[in-house]
């Protein structure tokens, strides 16, 4: 082993005459961990690679062979804002939900912690990190609803839409941080399937809610997926969405956070010596 | 104002009692050795200096701050365990995101010259051989410039020039003028770097006193040999010498006679088993 040298580098701040006592601005901090949660994320490529394959494979399967929905510019591009919602629902609960259960399992979470910031950079970066990488998932899922579909938007309503599924993916991405913050990995997993299916049901990501019956459609209105998929219709189609998408998604959001941060304020870590 | 008041502290996890009901304070400059065996509450402690966990009773005090205030962590460090670096992230990305969260980092490539790890810069962590791991550990908890330093077994696995070389490392960074709080459960470590020495196990503290004065009482010694049967026999003894005397008077064959202090934890296994736990009160 090479000797350790001994600088003054290290020297105590005992040698300045007041230590500083404020944490660093927090977008720095926020900037901070968003580049490296980054960079942990793309280099292990398989994650990326499934978050890029998953909504293209369902787009194959599921709708580019129903040519009824894919031979209409209407359906078609309904079907594929569906299934993008879907994907990003999907990344955002699974990514959050255990990859915060997992990275708390990590001696490196508790170490974390003791840092000079608060939980919020973290959670700030996090919401980014998805939002960059349920992107990557919907790039391929666009240009096969182009391709194989008659799926038709305007520049104008295709950037309205991808603005559009990144608010809506946000919370839930907040409400897979309260579930990772909450729970071991194994129990995070069953927990984020029992809600994202039902949820994407009742949302109609999967089944257009004209189909519902009455009191379906009443309780599809008050899910936060119902709510997102209707205000991107809404930007991609044109077609109006009902009244209170906004204000419930705005609700769930607001009640996913809170969430999330007493999650986080509560958990410390393993709870084992 | 000292660096670390912990005063009247429980924690407790579930049925379990990690820490009952201590107190400990540490002024600013000193060097204070943690000594207890596994499981004695020395990592709880730390956890609870360092704002990780909330004590269930008591209160803890960094600088005069409540440490779960992130603002009284801008003059903390502290070692990561060595298995828990973001194995993905190379060295120098690790020292630079630690590092960025402090308001007057070293520069990365001095510490890592520092501790000779200027050659390693770009291997991502999880490539590092143990010893390499721990160094990386020190300095980051070095980078920020803090006032107070908790190195949690900062050296255990290493062989012995690593771990004078870590050793020489916290002694620069105390003759400083940084606080250090270590926990070991050698007492070979502490013996070569703290001023004083707080004993807990079973999360009381037995004994808090100068190295010298607790160097005295858990003196005690492994002594291992074979005896005529060729079976390898072990010993703790308070005193080696009279008990090589015994021996030697008593005519028993024996062969490959050893002596080494014994770790702390044997001493304490020893004292538990005769009943004799007020020893070191």
């Amino acid at each position: 082993m090479s000797p350790v040298t001994t600088s003054p580098a290290t020297a105590a701040a005992s040698a300045h005459a007041e230590p500083e006592r404020r944490t660093r601005p927090f977008w720095v901090l926020a900037w901070l961990h968003l580049r490296y949660q980054f960079l942990e994320t793309v280099r292990i490529p398989v994650a990326v690679l499934g978050n890029l394959l998953f909504p293209s494979l369902s787009m194959f399967f599921f709708v580019v062979p129903q040519r009824t929905v894919a031979d209409d510019p209407l359906f078609a591009t309904v079907a594929v804002a569906g299934l993008g919602l879907f994907a990003v629902c999907s990344a955002s609960l699974f990514t959050y939900g255990l990859g915060v259960a997992e990275d708390r399992q990590l001696p490196f979470y508790p170490f974390l912690r003791s840092l000079p910031t608060g939980p919020g950079p973290q959670m700030v970066a996090r919401v980014l990190n998805g939002g960059i990488f349920s992107l990557f998932g919907l790039l391929p899922l666009i240009v096969i609803g182009w391709l194989f579909t008659a799926a038709t938007v305007t520049p104008g309503q295709l950037l309205a839409g991808i603005g559009t599924i990144l608010a809506v993916s946000v919370p839930f991405v907040l409400l897979g941080m309260a579930i990772g913050h909450a729970l071991s990995a194994k129990a995070a997993l069953p927990v984020v399937q029992v809600i994202l299916f039902p949820l994407a049901f009742a949302g109609g990501l999967f089944l257009p809610p004209q189909m519902f019956p009455g009191w379906l459609d009443a309780i599809s209105q008050a899910t936060p997926t119902r709510a997102g998929r209707d205000l991107l219709v809404q930007a991609t189609t044109g077609a109006e969405g009902y009244a209170l998408a906004l204000p419930v998604l705005v609700g769930w959001t607001v009640l996913f956070a809170v969430l999330a941060v007493l999650a986080y304020r509560r958990d410390e870590g393993r709870r084992f010596r | 104002m000292s660096a670390v008041e912990v005063s009247g502290v429980t924690r407790r996890f579930g049925t379990v009692v990690a820490l009952d009901d201590v107190s400990l304070e540490v002024g600013h400059g000193e060097l204070v050795g943690l000594l207890g065996p596994n499981g004695a509450g020395k990592s709880t402690l730390l956890s609870l200096v360092s704002g990780q966990r909330r004590p269930d009773a008591g209160e803890v005090r960094l600088d005069g701050r409540d440490p779960r205030d992130p603002r009284a962590r801008t003059t903390l460090g502290l070692t990561p365990q060595e298995t828990g670096l973001p194995a993905t992230l190379r060295v120098r990305e690790v020292v630079d995101f630690v590092g960025g969260h402090y308001p007057d980092p070293v520069p990365t490539g001095e510490l890592l010259d520092q501790f000779g790890l200027d050659d390693l810069g770009k291997r991502q962590t999880g490539s590092l051989s143990g010893g390499q791991k721990r160094r990386l550990a020190v300095a980051l908890s070095l980078v920020g410039r803090p006032r107070v330093v908790l190195l949690d077994e900062p050296t255990t696995g290493l062989d012995v020039s690593g771990r004078a070389a870590l050793w020489d490392a916290i002694r620069a960074y105390h003759a400083s003028g940084g606080t250090v709080l270590l926990t070991s459960h050698y007492l070979e470590e502490v013996q070569a770097l703290a001023e004083r020495v707080v004993v807990i196990d079973h999360g009381t503290v037995l004994a808090d006193d100068s190295l010298a004065a607790i160097l005295r009482r858990v003196g005690v010694r492994r002594v291992q040999l074979t005896d005529g049967d060729g079976v390898r026999q072990e010993h703790l003894v308070a005193d080696s010498d009279a008990f090589v005397r015994d021996l030697v008077t008593s005519g028993t064959r024996f062969s490959d006679l050893e002596i080494r202090g014994a770790s702390l934890e044997e001493a304490f296994g020893q004292l538990v088993a005769h009943g004799n736990e007020g020893a070191l009160r």
